[in-house]
């Protein structure tokens, strides 16, 4: 029974809810057998909360007895990446540092799925401070590629999307920084959706670089992805930088296909380091969307070549600066045998963030230092507007920009490490997005010949994800991808 | 050259706490005095995953203060990030205002031996206060604790043009600057709790240069007498330098209260390196012109421009002015009390002599008074009309002090009237003169100095009470005078 119930869409699970064919604790004790069958191998999960996660469905099938179920997913069980704060539960962010952190407080989107009524099955792997494109950066262990078990699943949030591709959970939340979740998305055939900046509250999400951060939905189906987009688009007055804008309606409208709309092709996306499978796939997708009546535009985006340096600028001064609280002062893991304050701070830093992270604080400090602030971060933001201005000038000639996730498809475990560039390079589809600020979403578009999935990254304009949830959409029903069985 | 021959030059940095009911970015308490780390939550604790959210009345304040300096307030400005690793500073970083700050280029009149100075105000900037370090004797040995109640307290720099030129300056730009911020409500003025702080940054140079010479940073002066000693003694210390054929290094130095003199805190060569950036968490500030007009409208005449009007209104002496409008309640009650009485001099009189004993000597504040400015201003005119003695009256003003009585109920109650009746007190008079014929005799006789016997004999036989205008009078009347 547990592996066809957790191999329903989160739609499809709150419609037999809502049926009461199933009840929220038999989806949740499914989900809990796939983690204990699958999870050894795949090791999505940092911790799994299993009493509070039947706890939370048994509260949903008692108010789907009393027959006020508190939204359409009332009762399916999800998973977090390990970067939002849960109240009582421990989060770690992939770091030593916050070993045995448990939050006083819940993150603003926590709390928006938990009074959706959604089971919260526990908190997935990552790269450490969502640093990282592979997930092999955690502190803890490396999560494994559900589809071929020697590859990575992408990263940062490679746990929730291995997670959701593995079936353990029926959905998750991710963050996407510079691809954190288009990535690993296009890397484990899930669907990921990167909201406009703004769009989705902060409050609560450990920060990586706060000026690109953005949280948003990671599942199997395009329907899935609008459903629990639509539960966390919510304006939130403890975020100052988070929009007062309408929580939009992505479900409805969401089949009505692309015809007569114009998808611009972006010349400097297609490039010389593509996987010639990857284009091959990306080329046939295109050719698809043609077919089904949107019309393609060959367009521009100059400044592309400077995205990658541009955002490792950013990125990283802000980050060297939103990881000066992990002092040792106030919570999290202290150095033991520090004497002095100089000590504590240098001891507990140096025992607790990893390299990648370190490797950051350090770029990112420098970057920001008196003498090379104009000649770096200053340039950098210059540049930042650029590309933002390439991408509103697209958009006055498209409705949607198409593109692959990824140069490649999931690389090995072990492949990358000791060659940051290389590692840097797979972000370089994903990130001009976060630094203009605009939706991205990846879909799945195939697989090549050795079995691993192939993602399509369609951009919007601003708040515009319904467009592209329905171009995903259109997408996906030509397809059914997600209906495929994961080897795991 | 000597110390004569130098001009020191003085620009001040204020740190004033703003009134707030609630920090700048939570809404914890701004409360002094509470148990440490009472007032704090996961924002000011910096826990991870907190974002910042402006409180609005911070900003309100910070244009009432710039528009009372007379500074221009600029629609937009940004929040930046001053990083530093402090255990006291939660984040890692303060959010405080760089480059773009909210208010720039005003000015402040001070008063100088030599006349009125105005010295110009280059910027004022709002930013978060840090926590406390407690370094506590009876904490285990070696640790410290940190008390964060006063992290994300609202604070307002106000930095100063290098106008100063000598220490006396400098407290008197300190003093009208506190005074401003106290009239306006956005500070309470406070010295000792911390809530209105300042550095001095001060250099000397040859008289006539034009040339500054190089400054030293003294941090953290949190009295009037500080300040002074502090600046006199820096001046004179780098004076020594130079005449020593040394040169004054920049750096940050401390008042050592009990030696009574600056020391070295950190030089330029490890001033910290605070690597700003504009903070990605907060938009820009913006300030509408509806927030600017309305802050505007809703201005208090200010200390200065209430002195010079109770001189010319009032007809009173420059000291008394100044005393009467150092604080805005006083200035108040002294107006509301001034509408009941025909000479403001004497009410004066009243304010800097009894009033202001009763305040002190009770604790008292202004607000929690308890007698009417009527009430005042008919004891005033009571004595006017010589119905109490002065000395009466004062008795008079402590009762209704205390008990906010009417005067003329504890006049009556007490007996304090004074006898005038023109036939009760020659009877008295001639009584006296009667019993003392021989005093009579030698006073006739122009040994003069036994008036004062009679008068006093007079006053003890009405027990106090006599009118002395009117027991002089009859007295020198009788005594064929």
């Amino acid at each position: 029974m547990s592996s066809t119930l957790t191999d329903l869409s989160m739609l499809e699970l709150g419609a037999k809810l809502a049926a009461r064919e199933v009840s929220s604790v038999e989806a949740t004790r499914a989900s809990l057998a796939r983690i204990a069958q699958v999870d050894p191998k795949v090791r999505a999960f940092l911790r799994v909360d299993e009493a509070g996660a039947l706890k939370a469905a048994e509260a949903s099938d008692a108010r789907r007895q009393a027959g006020s179920p508190l939204s359409a997913l009332d009762g399916v069980p999800v998973g977090l990446k390990d970067i939002f704060l849960t109240e009582g539960l421990e989060t770690t962010c992939g770091s030593r540092l916050l070993e045995g952190f448990v939050p006083p407080y819940d993150a603003t989107v926590v709390r928006l799925l938990k009074e959706a009524g959604l089971p919260l099955l526990g908190k997935l792997n990552m790269d450490e401070f969502a640093m990282g494109s592979s997930n092999e950066s955690s502190a803890y262990f490396p999560t494994h590629n559900p589809w071929d078990l020697t590859r990575t699943p992408g990263g940062s949030s490679g746990g929730s999307a291995a997670a959701v591709a593995a079936r353990e959970v029926f959905g998750a939340l991710g963050t996407d920084t510079g691809g954190s979740i288009r990535q690993p998305a296009g890397f484990t055939n899930t669907v990921g959706l990167k909201p406009t900046y703004g769009r989705v509250s902060r409050y609560g999400v450990i920060a990586y670089a706060s000026s690109l951060d953005q949280p948003g939905p990671m599942a199997r189906t395009v329907g899935d992805t609008a459903a629990l987009f639509q539960l966390i688009a919510r304006h939130d007055p403890l975020d100052s930088t988070s929009a007062d804008v309408e929580t939009p309606d992505c479900l409805t409208g969401l089949e009505d296909g692309v015809r007569g709309l114009r998808l611009g092709v972006p010349r400097e996306y297609f490039s010389d380091g593509m996987d010639p499978e990857v284009a091959g796939t990306l080329r046939a997708s295109l050719e698809e969307l043609e077919k089904l009546g949107a019309t393609l535009v060959d367009i521009s985006l100059p400044h592309t070549k400077y995205a990658l340096a541009t955002y490792y600028l950013l990125a990283s001064s802000e980050a060297s600066s939103n990881l000066a609280r992990y002092d040792g002062i106030r919570y999290g893991q202290r150095a033991k045998d520090a004497r002095g304050l100089k000590e504590l701070y240098t001891q507990t830093r140096g025992q607790g963030f990893g390299a990648e992270v370190k490797l950051r604080i350090m770029l990112g400090t420098y970057a920001l230092s008196a003498g090379y602030y104009d000649a770096y971060y200053l340039r950098a933001q210059k540049v930042r507007t650029l590309i933002r201005e390439d991408f509103t000038r697209a958009f006055g000639q498209v409705d949607a920009i198409v593109s692959p996730t990824s140069p490649v498809p999931a690389f090995k475990l072990g492949d990358k490490v000791g060659d940051p560039l290389s590692m840097y390079l797979m972000d370089v589809y994903t990130l001009p997005c976060n630094l203009a600020g605009l939706p991205g979403l990846s879909v799945p578009c195939g697989f090549t010949q050795g079995g691993l999935p192939v993602g399509m990254q369609l951009l919007g304009r601003p708040f515009d994800e319904a467009r592209l949830l329905r171009i995903a959409r259109a997408f996906e029903r030509e397809h059914d991808f997600f209906r495929r069985a994961v080897p795991v | 050259m000597p110390l004569s021959d130098f001009q020191t030059v003085i620009g001040l940095e204020v740190h004033a706490q703003l009134l707030t009911q609630s920090k700048i970015f939570c809404g914890c308490s701004t409360a002094f005095g509470a148990e440490p780390n009472h007032h704090t939550c996961p924002v000011c604790l910096g826990m991870p995953g907190v974002l910042p959210v402006l409180n609005q009345r911070v900003v309100e304040y910070a244009v009432r203060a710039g528009l009372a300096l007379g500074c221009s307030v600029k629609p937009t400005s940004v929040w930046s990030r001053k990083n530093y690793f402090y255990p006291d500073l939660p984040k890692g970083y303060q959010i405080t205002q760089y480059d773009q700050p909210i208010c720039e280029w005003g000015e402040l009149v001070i008063d100088t031996p030599s006349g009125e100075k105005t010295v110009r105000v280059r910027r004022i900037h709002l930013e978060e206060d840090a926590g406390k370090s407690v370094h506590d004797a009876s904490a285990s040995a070696g640790q410290s604790l940190v008390d964060l109640n006063r992290a994300g307290v609202p604070l307002m720099e106000i930095v100063s043009e290098p106008d100063l030129r000598d220490a006396d300056e400098a407290v008197e730009y300190l003093k009208a600057l506190r005074d401003v911020l106290v009239y306006l409500g956005v500070n309470d003025g406070n010295l000792e709790e911390g809530s209105f702080r300042c550095d001095a940054n001060v250099s000397v140079m040859p008289k006539g240069s034009t040339t500054y010479g190089q400054r030293c940073e003294l941090k953290n002066l949190n009295s009037f007498r500080f300040l002074k000693q502090a600046i006199e003694y820096e001046a004179a210390r780098q004076v020594d330098v130079l005449e020593s054929g040394g040169k004054v290094q920049q750096e940050t130095r401390l008042w050592d209260v009990n030696k009574g003199v600056t020391r070295s805190m950190r030089s330029k060569e490890d001033a910290h390196d605070y690597r700003y950036f504009p903070e990605p968490d907060l938009p820009p500030l913006r300030v509408s012109d509806a927030l600017r007009d309305s802050q505007r409208q809703s201005l208090p005449e200010l200390p200065r421009a209430k002195r010079t009007r109770f001189i010319s209104e009032y007809g009173l002496p420059a000291y008394d002015a100044r005393i009467l409008t150092a604080e805005r309640p006083l200035a108040d009650f002294f107006e509301a009390c001034a509408a009941h009485v025909s000479d403001a001099k004497k009410l004066s009189n009243w304010f800097l002599g009894e009033l202001s004993r009763l305040l002190k000597e009770e604790g008292t504040p202004l607000s929690a008074l308890r007698f009417t400015p009527a009430q005042l201003g008919e004891l005033l005119a009571t004595v006017e009309k010589g119905t109490v003695s002065a000395n009466a009256a004062k008795d008079v003003l402590g009762e209704m002090f205390r008990t906010g009585r009417a005067p003329a109920d504890i006049i009556a109650e007490k007996g304090l009237a004074q006898v005038s009746d023109v036939g009760a007190v020659e009877a008295v008079v001639d009584d006296i003169l009667a019993k003392n014929a021989g005093e009579v005799e030698k006073y006739k006789a122009g040994k003069k100095s036994v008036y004062g016997f009679f008068v006093g004999q007079v006053m003890k036989a009405m027990k106090g009470k006599g009118n002395p205008g009117l027991v002089n009078e009859l007295l020198k009347k009788k005594l064929g005078d």
